[in-house]
């Protein structure tokens, strides 16, 4: 990316023997929200510290704005920072922590105030100037923390699993909350995380990682749609992995051969060796049962379990070779235990991951 | 094991009488209008707190023990900050492992062999019979408490509140004056009052070290119980317990402010 605000540069981090950030590359435009999804140990939330300055790289460089930044201590990077247990002061009011970096920067008293009074207002809290922070629930104190974050108006933010402390109805209205943030004052958001949900909602774009790489990065309908590799389609939501062989390959598309025989049609932009064994992944609601179309790849099955979720069915089907996960909307006729049926799905809705 | 209950009651009050006991049995003296120092006592008078605060060698030892125990205090915890500070995170490196060992060591060897040594280096510098040599002998022994409370502070800070204020632009000078600090204050203000404690009941450096200027009052009922028996020491000893009660209570308050933080 050319106009690549945020730059990591062959970036390396290790503890001792360990490493945890492996010569990683990365670009984050300028007011773009990015996420870094991975498990725990995985060097995302490692990366972050290195972008605020808490941690130093082994080797590589990072820039922001075209400055190098990796030599700078964190309070001259001028990054707003969320953490995940909010860290907010306990020994100052709710004010004094919104007011703490506008003291850092010098700004007059009647600013201070301005500003901080605009802060909380903006995350409704404005009728808690005065309560210390253990007075306030969770949610009110993630709050805080980003009012704090944002009042110095950074041109970057960082959360490290910001909401990860929050229950599931307060974490979704923060994830809004946050979006909207975003849009209107255009940051660029550095987001840590790993929770799927949240980046897929979230972010313009989203950075797996798995062993202090990344494994891939894209928008992410890209990362659902068109995980490249096994580590992501099975991180990042279910999937179904059938291996099977390349019989042929031609204009875009790949006849495979399942382990169990039945031929299917998988849309790839590459085209594979014939003989190659390859891993076609499809998505449990990429699945219709019953209702063979036109094209369709079609595989006989037989229904070995069904799990009730509500406004859907998990239907365990197997092949006779392998079973396998479906995802099936409610309808009038639900299937039977035991039933035989026909589970199909598009060449466009499988790929190949590696 | 229901009678379990009541012999450990009976135990612990046991245990507590042993303790206490010669407390109970100095202090009811203090009040004696007798001029020996036993029982049984004739009648209740306030005459030795009297004799306490209105003869010189007594006045002087109360002045020299708040002087000492100040300059103490405010030495010690200065200091032991500092040491604790530079004692925090790093547990496995050996050189670390040394120093907070090191910190702690005057707790331990016997304060005859520091007075000992004391004296001989004291001399050598000019600060034997000094106040300032008292206080630096004293502050010897006080740092440990200090190293002690203040550690223990500082591993109850989580770190992220230091990247926090560093992120939002605080120089490292101003994190550990607006956020260390204040955090670490209960465990610092319970470090200076074990400082000043120490201080204030110390006799063995006291008597290798000062002079006849800085008697203390700890020093000074040594002296008097070996001299002349008055009932001016259970006065003294009076003074101290509730001195040391109120002590407790101000450390007791500030770990509960600890606690609450």
């Amino acid at each position: 990316m050319s106009d690549a605000f945020i730059h990591f540069d062959k970036v390396s981090k290790a503890f001792g023997i360990v490493t945890v950030v492996d010569n990683l590359d990365l670009s984050i435009g300028r007011g773009e929200f990015v996420s870094m999804l991975g498990p725990s140990g995985s060097g995302k939330t490692t990366l972050l510290m290195m972008l605020a300055g808490f941690e130093n790289p082994t080797s590589g460089a990072i820039s922001v704005g075209g400055k190098r930044v990796d030599a700078l201590p964190p309070h001259k990077r001028n990054m707003g920072v969320v953490f995940q247990n909010y860290a907010l002061f306990p020994h100052m009011s709710v004010a004094d922590n919104v007011a703490f970096p506008l003291k850092m920067r010098g700004a007059s008293r009647s600013e201070i105030v301005e500003r901080v009074t605009k802060a909380l207002d903006m995350v409704q809290l404005s009728a808690f100037h005065e309560r210390k922070p253990i007075q306030l629930s969770g949610g009110q104190q993630q709050r805080v923390a980003l009012a704090r974050a944002l009042v110095f108006e950074p041109e970057v933010v960082l959360m490290d699993e910001p909401l990860g402390a929050l229950d599931k109805k307060l974490r979704e209205q923060m994830q809004m909350d946050i979006r909207d943030i975003h849009h209107r004052l255009g940051l660029t958001i550095v987001f840590v995380t790993h929770d799927q949900t949240e980046a897929l909602t979230m972010s313009d774009r989203i950075a797996i990682f798995n062993h202090g790489k990344i494994e891939q990065i894209g928008r992410p309908s890209e990362i659902y749609d068109r995980p490249k590799t096994q580590f992501v389609a099975e991180f990042i939501g279910e999937t179904n992995l059938l291996g099977g062989k390349v019989a042929s390959s031609s204009n875009g598309v790949l006849n495979v051969i399942l382990d169990g025989g039945q031929p299917i049609s998988v849309a790839s932009a590459t085209t594979q060796e014939p003989g190659k064994h390859v891993k076609v992944s499809v998505r449990p609601e990429r699945i219709e049962l019953d209702s063979p179309g036109d094209g369709q790849n079609e595989l006989k099955v037989r229904v070995t379990d069904i799990v009730y979720h509500g406004d859907h069915l998990q239907v365990l089907v197997d092949s006779g070779h392998r079973s396998f996960v479906v995802k099936a909307t409610r309808k009038a006729v639900a299937p039977q235990v035991g039933q035989e049926i026909i589970a199909s799905f598009s060449p466009e809705q499988c790929w190949i991951v590696s | 094991m229901k009678t379990l209950p009541v012999s450990k009651a009976v135990f612990g009050t046991a245990v507590v009488i042993f303790l206490m006991a010669p407390l109970f049995a100095i202090l009811p003296l203090a009040f004696t209008d007798s001029i020996f120092l036993n029982y049984p006592i004739p009648g209740f008078s306030f005459r030795w707190f009297h004799e306490l605060f209105t003869a010189n060698a007594w006045r002087w030892s109360i002045l020299n023990s708040l002087v000492i125990g100040c300059g103490t205090t405010i030495l010690a915890t200065v200091l032991g900050t500092i040491a604790a500070l530079g004692l925090r995170g790093n547990s496995a490196s050996l050189f670390f492992s040394f120093f907070r060992t090191a910190f702690l060591l005057p707790m331990v060897v016997p304060a005859v062999v520091l007075g000992v040594g004391m004296q001989l280096m004291f001399a050598q510098y000019g600060l034997a019979n000094t106040y300032v040599g008292v206080i630096i002998a004293h502050t010897v022994i006080a740092i440990p408490f200090v190293v002690v409370n203040v550690t223990a502070a500082l591993q109850g800070i989580d770190r992220r509140l230091e990247n926090a204020a560093a992120s939002l632009g605080a120089s490292p000078a101003v994190v550990l004056q607006q956020v260390t600090l204040p955090l670490a204050m209960p465990g610092i203000v319970s470090g200076a009052v074990f400082a000043f404690a120490t201080s204030l009941d110390e006799v063995v450096l006291t008597l290798f070290v000062a002079g006849p200027n800085q008697r203390t009052v700890a020093r000074q009922m040594f002296s008097t119980i070996r001299e002349n028996i008055s009932p001016a020491i259970a006065a003294a000893a009076f003074l101290f317990i509730v001195g040391t009660v109120v002590i407790a209570g101000l450390v007791l308050l500030a770990q509960k402010k600890t606690q609450r933080a």
